[in-house]
């Protein structure tokens, strides 16, 4: 019955709900977990809070909503607000380096810090700033395999936008390495 | 009769409970669909009428809910396989055109995917309030067919199952989703055409001058027509003798009405779909359908780790209810009590209660809306059980 719990939040139009997609997919079609994936959003079309949360097992999913997530991806500082508390002691927190300021910061957390949206800006686009996330993520989750989630990404993402999301996704990717790797942010931007 | 491929998404899917309910109603061979939209259903129209065009069906947006029931019906008659979906509001709305594909016997499957009521309640917030109105809701005395799944993959079987039901019995029948199954993403698999079985309509064998449209075959169910091809008939709402026509002869209605509760009774027992779990020594037994289901069994797992003997007893058929099974293991000597539990406030439960009487003690583990029971709160509620009846000892 072991799960892990992985929650996405951020703003309405910053593709929070496409990262999950992606990661899920990634992991059911691909990886072979079973996956239940929940969104919650505002009745607003963008701008309004928004989370996607992934109940991730080698068994079937019971209970499909996430409580106190093992992982939090957060996006904005109101998601940061408004899902920090939950964060299971000893989870990991990653957050978009530029638009989160991680305080307070829990006790007992990985944290790790990634300029998500500039390093989509240095790609020409911001919109796939969620891509670089995903990128990100999988580096330093280690999960799910990332040809598995080069793979979802072509089979979520709009026809003709494959290649600037793939490269999103290695933006994010070797961003996450290099981190683990031990250096500092500055170190991998320049 | 095997599945047109063309219209099956063979493979493994990341699809939410929407989406792959409108692929099972494509690989149930529905070219059909008209509806208004209304959260949390509209994704499953949004997917049929992106997909249907290319396979040479139609969607139409109607003015409201009575107008999309009714539309489906008419195209049911020119031949096609034919859906809508709804949720609470518009579920209210379609009632009267739901008696009338029960008193008309035409096939077909209305989805309701469950949100928090009454009124315009919760709309983006599950509820499975709506139990009793699928069995109610119309006036005057019918049987009809309801479906609860429990995960998309559900979704998608379950489908195609209601179409295929829907022309075995010539009835309409009722897919009882709710919010979470049709919003939550999980793997679906889509298995090859040949590998979906479909029941076909059944046309009548007669010449035109001996079809009578209303007499039914031995099952009592009878056999359809389609418009265009010389046979005359006649559908109407009011009483109706065999050959269609209306009449107030008391004894013509009482055939009728008799023979539509009875086609669907008789069969009650072929018509029962059951998930059991842990049932061979339960003391406690959870009676959930739905997405509760899934909750239910989390909790029964809780609670036989920590020794108590709970198991889970699942309706995948909702209507008609499965009373031959529970009245069965009412009976087992050793089970101390039936624990349902529903995302409202008491209406399977009446039934459980109709069915096993005062044999054993009934309880409803009842939600509100808006959520799904916390598997801690089902749990505690089994514990409570247990004890119960370990004091009274």
């Amino acid at each position: 019955m072991s799960e892990v719990e992985i929650q996405i939040g951020g703003l309405g139009g910053q593709g929070v709900i496409l990262a999950g997609m992606v990661i899920g997919r990634g992991l059911v079609l691909y990886d072979g977990y079973h996956v239940s994936l929940t969104q919650s959003f505002g009745p607003e079309a963008r701008g309004s809070a928004c989370s996607a949360q992934l109940v991730v097992s080698r068994e079937p999913v019971l209970y499909p909503y996430v409580t106190n997530p093992h992982i939090l991806v957060t996006l904005s500082q109101e998601a940061y607000r408004r899902f920090v508390p939950s964060l299971r002691p000893g989870g990991t927190l990653i957050v978009e380096a530029d638009l989160v300021q991680a305080v307070p910061l829990p006790d007992a957390v990985a944290l790790y810090r990634v300029p998500a949206t500039r390093l989509a800006e240095a790609l020409g686009r911001r919109l796939v700033m969620n891509m670089v996330l995903v990128g990100f993520f999988t580096a330093v989750i280690g999960l799910p395999h990332p040809d598995s989630v080069r793979r979802a990404i072509r089979d979520s993402v709009p026809t003709g936008t494959e290649a600037l999301n793939l490269a999103a996704f290695e933006q994010g990717y070797n961003f996450g390495l290099k981190q683990l790797a031990g250096k500092s942010e500055a170190d991998i931007l320049h | 009769m095997k599945a047109d491929p063309r219209g099956v998404l063979s493979g493994v899917h990341f699809l939410d409970g929407d989406q792959a309910c409108a692929e099972g109603a494509l690989a149930a061979g529905c070219r059909f669909a008209a509806g208004y939209p209304i959260t949390p259903s509209t994704e499953i129209v949004e997917r049929f009428a992106q997909r249907v065009p290319l396979l040479g069906g139609m969607f139409l947006q109607m003015e409201d809910e009575l107008a999309a029931s009714i539309a489906i019906q008419g195209a049911v008659w020119a031949g096609a396989k034919a859906f809508t979906v709804t949720s609470g509001p518009g579920f209210s709305l379609m009632m009267e055109h739901i008696g009338y594909a029960a008193m008309t016997e035409t096939p077909c499957v209305i989805v309701d995917v469950q949100r928090g009521g009454p009124s315009t309640g919760l709309p983006t917030l599950p509820a499975q309030a709506d139990m009793q109105q699928a069995r109610w809701g119309s006036h005057g005395d019918y049987e009809l067919i309801a479906l609860a799944p429990n995960s998309p993959q559900e979704c998608f079987d379950l489908t195609i199952e209601a179409f295929n039901l829907a022309e075995r019995y010539r009835t309409p029948v009722l897919l009882m989703m709710d919010e979470i199954v049709g919003h939550m993403t999980e793997r679906v698999e889509i298995p090859p055409a040949e590998q979906i079985e479909l029941v076909p309509r059944r046309y009548t064998t007669k010449p035109p001058a001996e079809y009578q449209p209303f007499a039914p075959e031995a099952d009592l169910v009878p056999a359809m027509v389609r418009a265009g091809q010389g046979y005359r008939f006649h559908i109407t709402g009011l009483t109706h003798d065999e050959r269609g026509y209306p009449t107030t002869s008391v004894a013509a209605h009482d055939r009728l009405v008799r023979r539509l509760v009875a086609k669907i009774r008789n069969h009650a027992a072929q018509l029962t779909r059951v998930e059991e779990h842990f049932l061979e020594d339960a003391e406690v037994i959870v009676l959930a359908y739905g997405i509760t289901s899934r909750v239910a069994l989390r909790a029964v797992q809780m609670a036989r780790a920590r020794g108590i003997a709970a198991g889970l007893l699942r309706p995948i058929l909702i209507w008609p209810f499965l009373e031959a099974r529970l009245r069965q293991l009412a009976r087992r000597p050793g089970l101390s009590g039936i624990l349902v539990a529903e995302i409202n406030l008491g209406q399977i439960v009446r039934e459980v209660e109709r069915c096993v009487g005062a044999q054993v003690p009934v309880q409803l583990a009842g939600h509100a809306g808006g959520s799904v029971h916390h598997p801690q709160e089902l749990f505690e509620a089994i514990v409570q059980m247990a004890h119960a009846v370990e004091i009274e000892r």
